[in-house]
């Protein structure tokens, strides 16, 4: 297949383009994980303290 | 970015040797520098950790070098689209630069490895930074092989004369670069603290428990 010098240009910089997308798109999710998880120990902590109480 | 994006793409001059693959130039050596500085970056955390002791760079050691990995990665690849470009292949192995980076890449790939095929703890974070200092001597042996390999393929740019193009590309290519850092600095606070929040949570949940 041969490539014209247009196409390998656009090629490199959509490379560059979609793994920060990618990259972007992975810490978002971990984000919202880690949302989850400290929503999680909120009601964790609120429990302890009513049966402690 | 979109400055950067819009210099290297519309405004710079064409380049009367190689034409328009030259605008690869724009974003190829400023994450191939990129590259080059959290690999550094790393190395300097991990020393930092075997001098002080202090377990918070090794977080920072380990997130430096993933950025590098990753911003070594597209150096590979827009490189190797730059190749094809220029010189018609996607790779060759005669060329020390290319061979040279490639080296640098695998081996910081392999302290992935040795880190997650050790038990979190003081040991971990020793042996990678060991590993992660053993690895810096390659960047300047890969960073100073394209003036001292005798193919000549790869073109140098930044000669002792100074740059060796006009004065718009080469504000073009300063821009890019600073646009890169930026993205990578952005990257590297954003990682560090996701990590570090992780950390934090999985901590207060063992002692919740």
């Amino acid at each position: 297949m041969s490539w014209s010098q247009e196409e390998l240009v656009a090629a490199a910089y959509a490379v560059v383009f979609v793994f920060v997308l990618v990259y972007v798109a992975i810490i978002a999710a971990k984000l919202a994980r880690l949302q989850r998880e400290a929503a999680e120990l909120v009601e964790l902590t609120r429990a302890k303290g009513r049966d402690d109480s | 970015m979109g400055l950067a994006l819009v210099l290297a793409l519309i405004v710079a001059p064409e380049d009367a040797d190689q034409g328009i693959s030259q605008r690869i130039f724009y974003i190829h050596v400023p994450i191939a520098l990129t590259a080059y500085f959290c690999f550094g970056l790393g190395a300097l955390k991990a020393l930092l950790l075997l001098w002080r002791g202090d377990e918070r760079y090794d977080l920072e050691s380990y997130v430096a070098i993933h950025q590098g990995t990753i911003f070594g990665a597209l150096t590979l690849i827009t490189g190797a689209i730059w190749a094809k470009a220029s010189w018609g292949v996607w790779w060759t192995w005669s060329s020390n630069q290319l061979v040279l980076f490639l080296v640098l890449f695998l081996f910081y790939c392999a302290y992935f490895m040795l880190r997650f095929s050790l038990e979190d703890g003081p040991r971990r974070a020793r042996s990678s930074a060991v590993y992660a200092l053993f690895g810096v001597a390659l960047i300047p042996v890969s960073f100073l092989a394209i003036r001292l390999a005798e193919d000549f393929i790869h073109p140098t740019v930044f000669t002792r004369e100074g740059p060796q193009m006009s004065g718009s590309m080469f504000a073009t290519f300063v821009v890019s670069w600073g646009a890169v850092t930026l993205l990578a600095y952005l990257l590297y606070r954003v990682e560090l603290a996701g990590k570090r929040l992780d950390a934090d949570l999985r901590e207060l949940r063992e002692a919740l428990q």
